[in-house]
């Protein structure tokens, strides 16, 4: 066992672990793609739904999600995210940046999400890899998770059910981003304005954070977008 | 409940985010191969339960997910100190 994890066999190795594996997962003309909540039939609540509420909620469906790993003490992994994204990974704890339609959140010291329209995320992905140097890892995990948006006078009142994590202003200022507990699951929270905030969501869990938000957001009135 | 400061993430957050993850500061023997059965089964089973100070690790489960130290007071379970993996604790007991 101990012989299988000797450091000397990993190294004799290293140019075999730049080559991995890596493919286009965007579903082409003749694949349907279905979004997690494609079984709710937003676009259909939308038209036929309530017009007036407290909350407006929005799907953005079907974007590409990418997972960037790199150390920050790596100065051509920095550099190549840089030149690849045109901006800076945001290195300060819990920011976000956002730059036309891509945007990126700090998750971890070592990781972010960035996320990017769906037809681009193999060709960024790419070029990141390009561009970057040293020891990294970027995974597409667009299929594993979803964006809702929510917006309105009374999203606070919906967060402050859902998350212990504090969403006053002097504690939660635009851009910030924060992953938290939500509605007993996980979501990566971003406020993206006074009144709009943006959740990353598990795949596995989209069912249940929109059963929940249904039923939290009843109170004030759930509008649905499409 | 706790209200934890975790050090990568630069602010406190709820108990509810992070997991207990046991005693900090176990050493791997340096050689598994060459150990008695005993110094192995002490290595693998054997925790310290002290009354006072405890150094622990705890891991940000839904928020960054990193792991790190704390020093706790398992009398009045006050968090005396949190630093990261690799740091040396500022705060220990008297005779360790």
């Amino acid at each position: 066992m101990s012989e299988m994890i000797a450091p000397e066999k990993v190294a004799a190795n290293a140019d075999a672990i730049q080559e991995v594996a890596r493919m286009d997962q965007l579903a082409g003309p003749a694949q349907r793609a279905e979004s997690p909540l494609h079984h709710a039939d937003l676009d259909t609540i939308a038209k036929k739904g309530p017009k007036n509420g407290g909350v407006t909620l929005q799907e953005h469906k079907l974007l590409g999600h990418l997972v960037i790993r790199g150390s920050q003490d790596n100065q051509a992994f920095l550099a190549g995210a840089r030149e690849a994204l045109g901006f800076d990974l945001p290195t300060e704890p819990l920011s976000s940046v956002e730059q036309g339609d891509r945007s990126v959140r700090w998750i971890a010291p070592d990781e972010w999400l960035l996320i990017v329209p769906g037809e681009d995320a193999f060709q960024v992905e790419e070029q990141l890899r390009a561009a970057m140097g040293g020891h990294f890892a970027i995974v597409n995990v667009s299929g594993g998770q979803t964006v809702l948006e929510l917006s309105g006078p009374d999203v606070r009142m919906v967060l402050k059910k859902s998350t212990p994590y504090d969403v006053h202003d002097r504690n939660f200022p635009v851009g910030k981003v924060v992953t938290s507990v939500f509605a007993k699951t996980q979501a990566v929270i971003r406020r993206t304005g006074e009144d709009r905030w943006e959740l990353v969501i598990r795949r596995s869990f989209a069912d249940y954070v929109w059963l929940w938000l249904q039923d939290a957001s009843a109170e004030f009135g759930l509008v649905v977008k499409a | 409940m706790f209200y934890i400061y975790c050090p990568h993430c630069g602010e406190h957050r709820e108990e509810e985010e992070f997991h207990a993850k046991g005693q900090a500061h176990i050493a791997r023997p340096a050689d598994p191969d060459s150990c008695s059965d005993k110094e192995w089964g002490e290595y693998l089973f054997f925790r310290k339960n002290p009354r006072g100070l405890h150094h622990e690790m705890w891991v940000h489960a839904t928020g960054c997910r990193k792991f790190f130290n704390v020093t706790r007071d398992t009398v009045t379970y006050e968090i005396k100190e949190v630093y990261k993996i690799g740091e040396r604790p500022s705060v220990v007991a008297a005779g360790n």
